[in-house]
C-alpha cells in the first residue's frame, strides 16, 4: 500500500518555542490516522504544514505524493481542510457557503451546485440549507465545515480536533460521518486530544508530546505497549482511596492510579479474575465501601499516562498553546478521566 | 499566464459575490453606506453651512459636496481592514489559503466588494446633494473623471487597508487605528473650508496632503470651483488629479504587494 501522506524529521519554532522537534509520520492511503496529544503538543502545527499555511524549519513533508512546499498549489487540490473553528461564512446560507467553496476548488457552477446538495443532503443539512449559517448550531456548523472540505471529493482529509467543543450527542454523530468517510476510501489524518476518539476511528495512532513523537501503532498495540490488565475500584467515600489503595499493594505490578475527584483507583495486575477475589477478600473487614469493582484492558488514559507521566488534559502550559496556535476550548466532556 | 489572469478574476469574482452577499444581509452596513453619507450632506449643509462662509459667494452646497464625497469614500475603504481581520479570526482565511485558488483573490475580491459599497456611497451622496443644491457644471465626460478620481484613490485606500487588517488582526483595533489616521488626514484638508483660513504649518500639511488634491480634482471635475479664490501654488493643487493618480499608483505599487505577501505568511491566531 502506497503512503498518502509522508512526513520526516519535521522542525518547526516559533521564537524560542520549539513546536515540532523533528516529527515523523506515515499515513497509509485510504487509512485513517489519530494524531494525539496534550494542548500544545503540535498537532495543529503538524497539520498546518501539511496544509500549505505553514512552512516547516527542517524536514519534508509529502501529500499524495507531493512537495507540500514545491507543489503547494498541487497539494492543495487534492486535500481538504477542516480546523478547529467551524471556518464558514456566517452571511452565506449553507448552500452558498459549499457553492463558493466547490467554486474555488475549481468546479464548474454546475458541478459545485449539485455537489453543495449532495453535501448538504449527506449531513442531514438540506432543511437548513437556504438559512444564513449564522442560525446554525454549533453542531451544524461543523457538519457545515466538514462538508465544505470535502466538495471537491479530496483524497486527503485533514480534521483538526473536529468534536472539540460539541456536546456528546453532535459527537457521536460526528463520529458516525467520519467513520462513513473512512470506510469510503478517503484517507484521514485526525487530531484529537480525546483518546475515546481516536480509539474508535483511527486505525493507527502517533502520540505526540512537546513536539515529538513518543508512541505510534495500532491501539491494540498501544495498549499491549502498557501491558497487563486494570484493576478498577470505586469507593463511596474519596478519603477511603489511601487505605484501599494501601490494602491492594500486593496486587499491584506497578504504581496504583488515585482519583479523588470520580473516587476511583486503578490498579496495574496481571492475575486475571483471580486477582479480583483476592481484591476483595482483603478489603473485608475495612471501612472502606467498594460501590463497584471490575477488571479492563488498559484503555489510551493509561497508554498516555504510562508514556508521558501526565495525563492528557493537564499537560503544558498556556505559553506553548499560543506559540503553536494549539488553543482549544475546555472540551465539553468525554476527554480522560 | 492567461489562464492563471482568467482564474485569478474567477476567483475574486467568487469572493467578490460573497462579500456583497454579506452587504445584502447585514443592514449595519448598508446603513453605514448610505445613511451616513446623508446624514453628513444635510449636517453639513444646514448645520455648518451658514457659518462656513466661501469666499467668492459660491453656494457652501457646491463647495461642500465634493469634499464629503472624499471623506465618504476614504472613510469608507477602512471597512476592507476591519472585514479581512475579521475573516481571520473566524478561520475563513486559513479555509481560503487551505483551497487551490488564486494567492490574490481574497484581497481582490475584498477590495473590489468595497469599491462597490463605495459606488453606492457615492450614488447616494450624489441624489442627496442634487436636493440639498449641489450641481454638476461640467460635461459628463468631465463629470465621470470626478467620480473615478474619488474612486480609485478610495481603492488605493482599500489596499492599504488590507494590509492593516492583515497585521493587527482585530476588527475593532482596525477601526480604532484608522480613525486615528483618516479623520486628521480628511480634515486637515480642504475638504469643508478653504485652505486660507489655516495656519501655515497646517496649511503645508493640507496643501500636499492627497486628499486635498482628491477634493480639488472633483471640484474642478464638476465645476464646484470657487471663482474669486485663486487655488493656492503648490504643484499638488494646481495639478491635482495628476497628483491624485500618481499617489494611487504609489499605494499600489507598494501595498498591494505587501498585502498579498502578508495574505500568504499570515495565520488565524
Amino acid at each position: 500500500m502506497t503512503d498518502a501522506i509522508v512526513v520526516e524529521g519535521l522542525v518547526k519554532r516559533f521564537g524560542a518555542t520549539t513546536a515540532l522537534d523533528g516529527v515523523d509520520l506515515t499515513v497509509a492511503e485510504g487509512s485513517v490516522l489519530g494524531l494525539l496529544g496534550p494542548n500544545g503538543a503540535g498537532k495543529t502545527t503538524v497539520v498546518r504544514i501539511l496544509t500549505t499555511l505553514l512552512r516547516a524549519d527542517a524536514g519534508r513533508a509529502e501529500v499524495v505524493g507531493l512537495d507540500v512546499v514545491r507543489d503547494a498549489d498541487a497539494v492543495r487540490s487534492s486535500i481538504g481542510l477542516t480546523g478547529q473553528y467551524a471556518a464558514v461564512d456566517e452571511y452565506l446560507t449553507g448552500f452558498e457557503n459549499l457553492e463558493m467553496v466547490g467554486r474555488l476548488y475549481r468546479l464548474t457552477r454546475a458541478e459545485a451546485r449539485s455537489r453543495a446538495g449532495e453535501l448538504l443532503e449527506r449531513f442531514d443539512l438540506t432543511g437548513a440549507a437556504n438559512r444564513p449559517a449564522k442560525t446554525y448550531s454549533g453542531g451544524m456548523r461543523r457538519r457545515l465545515d466538514i462538508a465544505a472540505s470535502l466538495i471537491a471529493r479530496p483524497r486527503v482529509l485533514f480534521l483538526d480536533e473536529p468534536t472539540t467543543g460539541l456536546d456528546p450527542r453532535s459527537r457521536l454523530s460526528m463520529w458516525e460521518f467520519i467513520a462513513d468517510l473512512a470506510g469510503g476510501g478517503t484517507t484521514i489524518l485526525l487530531t484529537t486530544q480525546y483518546l475515546e476518539e481516536a480509539d474508535r476511528l483511527a486505525d493507527r495512532m502517533v502520540v505526540i508530546d512537546r513536539g515529538r513523537v513518543i508512541a505510534r501503532g495500532t491501539a491494540d498495540e498501544l495498549k499491549a505497549q502498557v501491558g497487563g490488565q486494570r484493576l478498577e475500584l470505586t469507593v463511596g467515600d474519596a478519603g477511603d482511596l489511601k487505605e484501599a489503595a494501601g490494602r491492594l499493594r500486593p496486587l499491584a505490578v506497578d504504581e496504583p492510579r488515585l482519583d479523588e475527584s470520580t473516587r476511583r483507583l486503578s490498579l496495574p495486575v496481571s492475575g486475571g479474575t483471580d486477582d479480583l477475589a483476592t481484591a476483595l477478600r482483603l478489603l473485608e473487614g475495612t471501612a472502606v465501601e467498594v460501590l463497584d469493582i471490575g477488571l479492563r484492558r488498559p484503555d489510551l488514559d493509561d497508554v498516555f499516562l504510562t508514556l508521558t507521566g501526565h495525563v492528557a488534559e493537564e499537560a503544558t502550559g498556556p505559553a506553548d498553546d499560543a506559540a503553536t496556535g494549539d488553543r482549544t476550548p475546555a472540551p465539553a466532556g468525554g476527554g480522560a478521566r | 499566464m492567461s489562464s492563471t489572469l482568467a482564474q485569478t478574476l474567477s476567483d475574486s469574482a467568487v469572493i467578490t459575490r460573497r462579500n456583497l452577499i454579506k452587504v445584502k444581509r447585514v443592514p449595519d452596513l448598508i446603513v453605514f453606506a448610505t445613511l451616513s453619507p446623508i446624514m453628513f450632506v444635510l449636517l453639513f449643509r444646514y448645520v455648518f453651512g451658514g457659518a462656513i462662509q466661501v469666499p467668492g459667494g459660491v453656494s457652501y452646497a457646491e463647495f461642500l459636496l465634493p469634499g464629503i464625497f472624499a471623506q465618504t469614500v476614504v472613510f469608507g475603504s477602512t471597512i476592507t481592514g476591519a472585514s479581512i481581520a475579521e475573516d481571520l479570526q473566524k478561520g475563513l482565511i486559513d479555509r481560503f489559503r487551505s483551497l487551490p485558488m488564486s494567492r490574490s483573490s481574497v484581497l481582490v475580491g475584498r477590495t473590489v466588494a468595497d469599491l462597490g459599497l463605495n459606488v453606492l456611497s457615492i450614488a447616494v451622496m450624489a441624489l442627496t446633494g442634487l436636493v440639498v443644491g449641489w450641481r454638476i457644471h461640467t460635461s459628463v465626460l468631465e463629470a465621470i473623471g470626478g467620480f473615478l478620481v474619488l474612486l480609485v484613490f478610495a481603492f488605493g485606500i482599500s489596499w492599504l487597508m488590507a494590509l492593516v487588517g492583515l497585521l493587527v488582526r482585530t476588527p475593532e483595533v482596525v477601526n480604532n487605528a484608522s480613525f486615528i489616521v483618516i479623520f486628521p488626514l480628511t480634515f486637515v484638508a480642504n475638504t469643508f473650508v478653504p485652505l486660507e483660513t489655516f495656519p501655515p504649518v497646517l496649511r503645508t500639511f493640507a496643501e500636499w496632503n492627497p486628499v486635498s488634491a482628491v477634493v480639488q480634482a472633483a471640484r474642478e471635475l464638476f465645476g464646484n470651483t470657487v471663482p474669486g479664490v485663486p487655488v493656492p501654488d503648490a504643484w499638488s493643487l494646481q495639478n491635482p488629479v495628476l497628483y491624485t493618480v500618481i499617489w494611487t499608483v504609489v499605494i499600489l505599487a507598494v501595498f498591494v504587494p505587501l498585502s498579498v505577501r502578508a495574505y500568504m505568511r499570515t495565520a488565524s491566531r
